[in-house]
């Protein structure tokens, strides 16, 4: 135990677990803080609530060190918590589960690997952490699913995978940002009392929740209430429905929020229960059964909805409710069943049943990149309403859903409830009869939630849609007509919400459902309630060492992590690898610096024996092919325009009396310049074949005494066959080793950015260099395999001849190997998205790889820019040495100038990408 | 099919292109600075080729044939002795060694013959070749200038002109081949990454709940980006290759930019095609390292196609590039007219076509 941890534990319990001052916080021009000051309890349950957007989320991670503070002052655990000492000795005291359904986890990682991979991260030897991860998951319920992908789990036990993972290192603080939100009744119920369970193990644990269920923040200890970026009220729950005279959370919230807000608020006019029975049905479904493979998403669901009636439809995500909505759409064709709308199969073919239907799905899915106004403009155009009658019609629906202000600004701009209403609208753009709703109000404040449902009871009641909703609000389940409840892709009961209640005997809805649930799972039900752990039976683990700088388990936690990822997605790994040999197999044989077999047609206005003997000395040659003559100039032209021709040559008239008399005499020679490469090499050909007729007719005449005679001698030496694949291979095999080792790593980083497992490098003790280094491990050693493989391709395959020393060839493949992963995880630190890295890797490998490292033309004789880049571009020198162990059999003691700068190379990448990577969000 | 829809959805993908910044800055850049620069990059045929002389005749004939390698051509000699040459040459410091040897001169007068060894790297393929030829001009040229006296042979002249191109400037080729492998990388890279992004904010989801044919959604995709790349390319060829780097252009841009837009087709439809393949970025990433090096490498634009074995010659006739490169170089360089370039516009469109086709059933059948 450190000094600092011993002089933490003896002080006097704090008061409180974290201390907010002038909090404010801003993305872009956005305001997400508004000048907080904030002392939250320690050793207490303590609720945050407010609806999305509110701040929430940026409060907590700026408490969980996640964020960086921009201005106030944040005190956490007796500390400053802008401070990188404090926040580092406090890593193992918090967790921090981020919003979103298994956000921090990985989804190809099986249960036990995610549990374990932040086992690792806290340093814990093998022992302590099986015993802890089978403790956590026997008490959540996961004990069967220890090989699961994360990725194949219900919310539910996602959520509880999470928090397993928040609890592995018996955390100070926990940290839970909106953990419930998308779990069915059931969950949320074991999750809460899995929480209370170990929180009177650990009295001393303070939890800090963000909620948007005013039902679950009924039974926290203390809420502070947000609202804007600005603190409403703060308080014991009674202390706050006493203050407001409210009997529910959810009015005393609405009765909080500043006067404007309210005045927009009306109450919900109660809808008299309608009689449809003489109603027409508008949806049928009939063993309604969707496969995925062999696994069943919905399975044999039925129900009847007449015209009018408020459907709705309740259940955890991934139990189904999004297929069967799909299915009725007819956006998926069911397995078997039948779908009908107003009588009529649904055919996804059929684009008049789709014009009847509107549709809005579960995340904000409209373009962010137009304006309200474009949004619904498109949409109305899309659903072929008449050009004249589509202003008309966006004016109506602005009006109707409080758009009208709103216009012209972007989605992203407006607030969550805003652009709920304007899904609604763009569902509405069309007058549809049957309205599909999928969790449209999940994360929207209770007063634009009420908003949404006046407009569905307009519509329901007024205009006789149909509407279609799913929700996880029992008290917006409470105001459909039917409700049905889903699980694990069956229908467990469809009623009115008072039979429902009626025949569970039950006081609440939610009491009712869980009774449902706890019968549809049966056993595992029962196993699944927490068993506490007998406390002498509790091996005692050490407490976490303290801090240490670099430490070799977290960089493994990563590699592992890396590694099944890769090896669970087979075609990543199967590119990764034979990737390489393709390109390679390409190149190898493509790029072909041989110039032969060119076309060549004379002519030939002499036609005598030494006009034919010239030609004669050409068309032997192997380089050149000769064409049919040339009738004139004429011609000439017309077959070198049309590419058939690369060389002509002309033989003036008198060519061989001219000769015979040692006059003067010109003969015409065109080459096609189109590609000067290759007309450079084609006008050498042309230059030695006609000095060498000269030489020899000299001879003829003088015979060999003559003066001025002498030979040059050429060797070609490293490569005597001048064969285009012994130069290409060795010069590809850096190109390749390059360019998908640096993509991987680029991916590698970046991809946890966009997809915000990222937060757990921000929150748990690993360091900057280990995440790196971790990271880089991998794909060497992938690129490692990468080399061998090119290697035993180009020596038996390609059959080019390996003369120098493989164990300089091998140990320049290491280091460089090294840059390339080195220089991927560099270029993924400046950027935020998967695209940017794909774009940026490709740009800043590929050109200077391939024109400015040796590969074609040589370093020494670049100009400019390029030559800069090909003097400082590590795969220049990787050339010369992969050439010189290839071609020139060379070893270490020829190549060590080349090994200089590969040695630099890595490492150099590494500091800047540890200097540029920041260990906090901004 | 309405013509309506693909022309707003369209229209949509343009304003969505408009809002960001990064791709849009990658296009500029790949029509301008990448052109340019990597023009500039490329070197004259031969330029600045590193040779050495080892001199063991020390004659003034000797010395006369080591000041004659000038620049541009060549890089200054280094003088070194016989023993310093292999080192060098393995360590790649020179390409040519050129050994004279001992008394070379005088052997010349006397008519015994000498022998010159010239030392070629052939593992730098590209100086290698014509590398040689100058050399072994240049010593001809000086030993004749030499003996200019006793000169008695024939004077056959050659006279040799490169049409189309009379300097041999490979700035020509670089700028207008980087121009078509921008106009490849973009479409692909430009519809494919459309197509993810809008799988992955859910929004295909929200499109196939409307009116709309997979045929309309794609079109629109392919119309948009499509013009885009067609849009930039005229505008790189006219300001940055004729106006900026002077490159004279001999056909008639008009039929150039016709075959664009086939080409264009195309590449759209790959982007498409490689967009429903790849389940997510990454993948798409990676499988466009594939198909992009082999394109732009064995499509002719980096080295002639007639020298390629048969066998990927007649495979590469299946990729648009290759086509397009052919049909690029007629027109522009040698000034060819549709008579000319017609079957390859006609391989064109039904590489096109079938690509179109084939990416179809796959973008139908990745909606499912």
């Amino acid at each position: 135990m450190s000094p600092e941890q011993k002089a933490m534990g003896m002080e006097p319990k704090p008061a409180y677990v974290a201390r907010l001052k002038d909090v404010s916080h801003s993305y872009g021009g956005t305001r997400a803080i508004d000048g907080i000051t904030l002392d939250l309890p320690a050793g207490r349950m303590i609720g945050l609530i407010g609806p999305d957007g509110v701040g929430k989320s940026s409060l907590l991670s700026l408490i969980s060190g996640a964020r960086q503070i921009q201005t106030g002052e944040v005190e956490v655990l007796g500390g400053d918590i802008r401070s990188a000492r404090h926040r580092n000795r406090t890593y193992p005291a918090i967790a921090y589960m981020p919003q979103g359904l298994g956000k921090n986890l990985y989804p190809t990682l099986s249960v036990f690997e995610n549990a374990d991979f932040f086992a690792r991260l806290f340093g814990q030897g093998r022992e302590e952490r099986q015993y802890r991860i089978a403790n956590l998951l026997k008490r959540t319920g996961l004990s069967g699913f220890d090989d699961r992908p994360a990725g194949k789990l219900s919310g539910g036990m996602k959520q509880k995978l999470g928090l397993c993972c928040a609890l592995i290192h018996d955390p100070d603080l926990l940290i839970l940002d909106e953990p419930t939100t998308g779990v069915d009744p059931l969950s949320r119920r074991q999750f809460w009392s899995l929480v209370e369970d170990i929180r009177r193990e650990r009295p001393e644990m303070s939890v800090i929740v963000a909620t948007a269920y005013m039902e679950e923040a009924a039974r926290f200890e203390w809420l502070a209430a947000m609202d804007a970026g600005k603190l409403l009220a703060t308080g014991s729950p009674w202390q706050l429905l006493a203050r407001t005279g409210s009997t529910t959370l959810d009015d005393a919230f609405i009765a909080l929020m500043p006067e404007e807000k309210r005045a927009t608020h009306k109450a919900i006019p109660v809808h008299p229960p309608a009689d449809f029975t003489g109603a027409d049905f508008a949806i049928e479904a009939e063993g309604l059964t969707m496969r995925f493979g062999d696994f069943t998403a919905v399975d044999n669901v039925s129900f009847r909805i007449r015209r009018g009636e408020i459907f709705g439809f309740l259940g955890s995500n991934g139990c189904g409710k999004s297929t069967t909505m799909k299915m009725l759409t007819g956006l998926l064709p069911a397995s078997e069943g039948t779908a009908k709308l107003f009588g009529k199969t649904v055919d996804p073919k059929d684009m008049d049943v789709r014009r009847r239907v509107g549709y809005m799905s579960q995340a904000f899915s409209l373009y962010s990149e137009l304006t309200v106004r474009q949004n619904l403009d498109l949409h109305a155009r899309l659903f072929q309403l008449p050009a004249d009658a589509i202003p008309a019609r966006i004016e109506e629906m602005g009006r109707r859903f409080e758009l009208t202000d709103v216009m012209d600004a972007l989605p992203d701009a407006l607030p969550l409830g805003v652009r709920q209403r304007l899904s609604l609208a763009v569902a509405l753009i069309h007058s549809p009869e049957v309205l599909i709703l999928d969790e449209p109000t999940s994360g929207v404040d209770p007063i634009a939630r009420d908003q949404l449902w006046a407009a569905l009871i307009e519509l329901s009641r007024k205009d006789r849609v149909t509407i279609f909703i799913s929700t996880h609000f029992m008290n917006e389940a409470e105001r459909c007509d039917r409700i049905s409840l889903m699980h694990a892709g069956k229908v467990l009961v469809s009623d009115t919400p008072d039979a429902i209640r009626e025949t569970r005997h039950a006081t609440t809805l939610e009491e009712a459902f869980i009774a449902y649930l706890e019968d549809a799972i049966g056993e595992t039900a029962a196993s699944s309630t927490p068993a506490l752990p007998t406390a002498e039976g509790e091996p005692k683990f050490t407490a976490p060492p303290r801090h240490r700088a670099f430490d070799l388990r977290r960089i493994w936690s990563y590699s592992l992590r890396e590694t099944l990822e890769i090896r669970r997605d087979p075609i990543r790994a199967t590119l990764a690898l034979i990737g390489s040999v393709i390109l390679m197999f390409v190149i190898g044989y493509g790029i072909n610096m041989d110039v032969k077999d060119l076309t060549f047609a004379v002519l030939d206005r002499d036609d005598t024996v030494a006009s034919r003997d010239y030609i004669a000395d050409i068309a032997g040659s192997r380089y050149f092919i000769e064409q049919p003559p040339l009738a004139d100039y004429a011609d000439l032209d017309r077959r070198m325009r049309d590419g058939s021709l690369k060389l002509a040559i002309e033989i003036p008239a008198g060519f061989a009396g001219h000769v015979a008399r040692g006059h003067d005499v010109e003969i015409g020679a065109w080459i096609d310049g189109g590609m000067p490469q290759r007309a450079e090499t084609t006008r050498g050909y042309v230059q030695g074949m006609h000095a060498h007729w000269l030489a020899q007719k000299a001879r003829e005449i003088y015979g060999d005494a003559a003066s001025g005679q002498f030979s040059i001698e050429t060797r070609f030496r490293y490569n005597p066959g001048i064969e285009s694949l012994v130069a290409m291979v060795p010069a590809v095999i850096p190109l390749l080793l390059l360019l998908i080792p640096a993509m991987l790593a680029a991916l590698s980083v970046v991809r946890e950015k966009e997809l915000g497992s990222i937060v757990n490098f921000y929150v748990t003790p690993v360091t900057r260099l280990e995440f790196l280094l971790g990271k880089q491990l991998p794909y060497l050693a992938l690129g490692m395999m990468n080399a061998v493989l090119l290697w035993l391709f180009a020596v038996l395959v390609f059959q080019v001849p390996f003369t120098g020393s493989l164990a300089a060839f091998a140990a320049a493949a290491l280091l460089y190997v090294s840059f390339a992963t080195a220089f991927g995880l560099l270029v993924s630190t400046f950027m935020s998205s998967q695209i940017a890295a794909i774009f940026g890797t490709t740009l800043m490998t590929i050109i200077p790889a391939v024109q400015f490292a040796g590969m074609i033309d040589p370093v020494s004789s670049l100009q400019g820019i390029g030559a800069v880049i090909g003097r400082i571009y590590p795969t220049t020198y990787f050339n010369i040495i992969s050439r010189g162990t290839f071609s020139k059999g060379l070893g270490f003691d020829s190549l060590l100038e080349a090994f200089l700068p590969l040695i630099l190379a890595a490492p150099l990448l590494i500091a800047a990408s540890a200097f540029f990577l920041k260990k906090q969000a901004r | 099919m309405r013509l309506a829809n693909i022309f707003h959805l369209g229209i949509k993908e343009l304003r969505g292109l408009l809002r960001d910044p990064i791709l849009l800055g990658l296009i500029v850049y790949s029509f301008t600075i990448a052109v340019y620069t990597e023009a500039k990059a490329v070197p004259e045929t031969l330029n600045n080729a590193p040779i050495a002389i080892v001199d063991e005749d020390s004659s003034p004939l000797s010395r006369r044939i080591a000041d004659s390698f000038l620049r541009p051509y060549f890089k200054p000699p280094a003088m070194i002795t016989a023993g310093e040459m292999d080192a060098r040459m393995d360590a790649g410091t020179d390409t040519f060694a050129l050994d004279i040897p001992p008394n070379f001169q005088s052997d010349l007068i006397a008519g015994k013959s000498p022998v010159v060894q010239l030392n070629v790297d052939a593992t730098r393929m590209t100086q290698a070749f014509s590398g040689s030829g100058y050399v072994q001009n240049i010593v001809s040229t000086e030993v004749s200038g030499f003996s200019a006296q006793d000169n008695r042979a024939p004077t056959v002249n050659l006279a040799l002109r490169a049409r189309f191109n009379p300097e041999l400037n490979q700035m020509w080729f670089a700028s207008v081949m980087n121009v078509i492998n921008n106009v490849t990388m973009l479409a692909i890279i430009l519809t494919g990454t459309a197509l993810i992004r809008e799988r992955e904010h859910g929004t295909v989801e929200h499109l196939l709940v409307m009116p709309l044919t997979p045929f309309e959604i794609m079109a629109a995709k392919v119309w948009s980006m499509g013009l885009v790349v067609f849009v930039a390319t005229l505008l790189s060829l006219i300001f940055v290759v004729q106006g900026l780097l002077k490159v004279p252009i001999e056909g008639s841009i008009a039929l150039f930019m016709a075959g664009a837009a086939l080409h264009l087709l195309a590449a759209t439809a790959m982007g498409i095609a490689l967009a429903t393949l790849a389940g997510s970025m990454p993948q798409f990433g990676l499988l466009l390292m594939l198909v992009l090096l082999p394109l732009q490498i064995l499509s002719g634009a980096t080295t002639p196609r007639e020298s390629m074995p048969e066998v990927i010659q007649t495979i590469m006739l299946a990729a648009p590039n290759t086509h397009f490169i052919l049909l690029a170089q007629a027109i522009l360089y040698r000034g060819a007219g549709f008579s000319v370039v017609w079957p390859q516009f006609a391989w064109l469109l039904v590489i096109a076509t079938v690509f179109f086709a084939f990416s179809l059933r796959g973008f139908r059948k990745s909606l499912r």
